[in-house]
């Protein structure tokens, strides 16, 4: 669109081989009656197997689509997708997705524990190992105690919980999450932001969380990946060095975790106003 | 006590209406008009008997075939139709044209085609009730979440468990409505193509009675159709809150938020 060069998107690789998700040059334009629009323009970046990395960026900025693009769901217009090394070309086995709609994702005619087990189902997996994954998944999540309700008989929060915990039983090694709760309300938000560090440190799960909430991206990663606004490229990869335990009080209190939130809030900011990362800049953060 | 309130209330509008043609028929002698008692007695000496078998019956017979047919011949198709975006495309005028037909006016056609048969009747019903199942189905199969798409997606269901899984419950309370039309239509062209060319049925019966004067049995014809009708409507609703008993309330919820 506009005549600029591409800049060098910019995110932390690593040597082929140890990454677990790979995200190399990835490019979506849409194709539209109104033209083209480039959602995202080149998008480079690894995550190794275990990580939690939260990806954040200026609304608008292509978050959504280069999760679809990531979960197969979307074919990216250049660049690829590696999942442990293979190519991803359509919604692989080991990735599972929870999606920000929670009312729109479960299925509603079944009950929460045939929601949880459906996916096990599909897979031709045996009655009786299913019934325990289902049984892990859901105490996992706090909801053993309405395996009969049907979903919208749910609060927000717990709903997303049985998203969570349909994820969960999926036994994936990928689980992206697409700005999961963006729609629930501030307290719930804080309960399942500590669910999902504990369900991530128990399974050993490799998470990517989309998120616009600077707050929650510091609190939850290992790692933020700023995106630009679109086009979008990586405007920076930074690593966040808070204690592992974290917790809503303690953590969100502590002067390192201010600093980080400021950091990320200003790049975001920057992005918003179209800064551009240079590539040089960028290389420096990629060590 | 909630069971007999609504029995209560259902009953109560049938019977005032009964007390109303019982007063106003009250010393008339209108020859086509006749009184609830007259009208009762040719009802029993009409119905219970022979006729159930020689006509009530194979009229149930044809109607039923016909409207299972019509909902699983339009579920089938709107299912292939709504899921694939060219056949629809290819479809859609062709159905509109079809639709569009009147389908009484295929009685003579079919007539002509499969002689005065069992078969030309049920084929009669099936022209006239798929379309609404079969048009409903398309829309419903078209008109599913694309979230819910997605999520079905991601964790591998297609194909096969997509349309058993995705696919049917989410279009089923289109579908229901789609039925629900059907079934009406379907007791319409029941008696329709009995009245056109026929020696036994509910709708020969009526047209004889009336045409050798036994006005009683005409009306009590008229009556065994509205119970058909009725009794159809009960299977349907009690059908209905079964299949759809998570839609129902899921839009209570709604409503209430």
């Amino acid at each position: 669109m506009q005549p600029e060069t591409t800049p060098v998107s910019t995110g932390r690789t690593l040597p082929e081989g140890q990454a677990m998700l790979s995200v190399r040059g990835v490019k979506k334009v849409y194709h539209t009656d109104g033209g083209d629009i480039e959602a995202v323009r080149n998008l480079t970046f690894d995550l190794k197997a275990g990580e939690l990395a939260c990806l954040v960026g200026p609304s608008g900025s292509g978050k959504t689509t280069l999760l679809k693009c990531i979960s197969g769901l979307l074919a990216p217009t250049e660049g690829e997708v590696l999942l442990d090394g293979a190519r991803v070309t359509g919604p692989p086995k080991k990735m599972a997705v929870v999606f920000q709609e929670y009312g729109r994702s479960l299925f509603p005619w079944m009950r929460v524990r045939e929601n949880v087990e459906l996916p096990l189902k599909n897979a031709g997996m045996g009655k009786a190992e299913r019934d325990k994954l289902v049984d892990e998944a859901l105490e996992a999540v706090g909801l053993d105690h309405v395996p009969q309700s049907y979903p919208w008989q749910l609060s927000g929060g717990m709903q997303q919980r049985v998203a969570i915990a349909r994820a969960v039983a999926y036994q994936p090694e990928v689980l992206l999450m697409d700005e999961p709760f963006a729609a629930v309300d501030a307290q719930t938000r804080a309960d399942l932001e500590d669910l999902i560090r504990t369900v991530w440190k128990k399974l050993g799960v490799t998470v990517l969380f989309v998120t616009h909430d600077i707050d929650e991206s510091v609190y939850l990663g290992q790692r933020v990946i700023i995106l630009s606004s679109s086009p979008t490229v990586v405007q920076e990869d930074l690593e966040i060095d808070l204690p592992d335990e974290r917790d809503q009080l303690n953590t969100r209190a502590l002067p390192r975790f201010t600093e980080l939130r400021h950091h990320v809030y200003e790049q975001i900011q920057r992005a918003k106003q179209g800064h551009r990362p240079a590539a040089a800049t960028q290389a420096g953060s990629a060590s | 006590m909630k069971i007999l309130k609504g029995i209560a209330y259902g009953l109560a509008l049938p019977v005032i209406l009964v007390l109303i043609w019982w007063a106003s028929t009250l010393g008339t002698t209108n020859f086509f008009v006749p009184t609830p008692a007259t009208l009762s007695e040719a009802f029993a000496e009409t119905w219970f008997g022979e006729r159930i078998f020689s006509d009530v019956l194979p009229s149930i017979g044809r109607l039923l075939v016909g409207v299972i047919a019509a909902i699983v011949l339009g579920i089938a198709a709107g299912l292939l139709i709504g899921s694939v975006k060219w056949l629809r495309d290819f479809t859609e005028p062709v159905l509109e044209f079809f639709r569009a037909i009147p389908p009484p006016v295929l009685i003579p056609v079919l007539m002509l085609l499969m002689g005065i048969t069992d078969s030309m009747k049920v084929v009669v019903i099936i022209s006239g009730c798929i379309w609404p199942v079969l048009l409903n189905t398309i829309e419903g199969v078209r008109a599913i979440d694309s979230v819910l798409s997605d999520s079905a997606h991601t964790y591998g269901i297609g194909g096969f468990a997509r349309v058993r899984y995705l696919v049917l419950p989410s279009a089923a309370p289109q579908i229901m409505a789609g039925v629900r039309q059907c079934l009406s239509i379907g007791l319409i062209l029941m008696v329709i193509s009995e009245m056109f060319a026929s020696s036994e049925g509910l709708g020969f019966t009526i047209v004889q009675f009336q045409r050798s004067f036994a006005i009683p049995e005409m009306w009590s014809g008229i009556v065994v159709l509205g119970l058909i009708g009725v009794a159809m409507s009960l299977i349907f609703q009690w059908t209905e809150r079964r299949i759809l008993r998570w839609y129902h309330g899921l839009r209570e919820v709604e409503n209430a938020a």
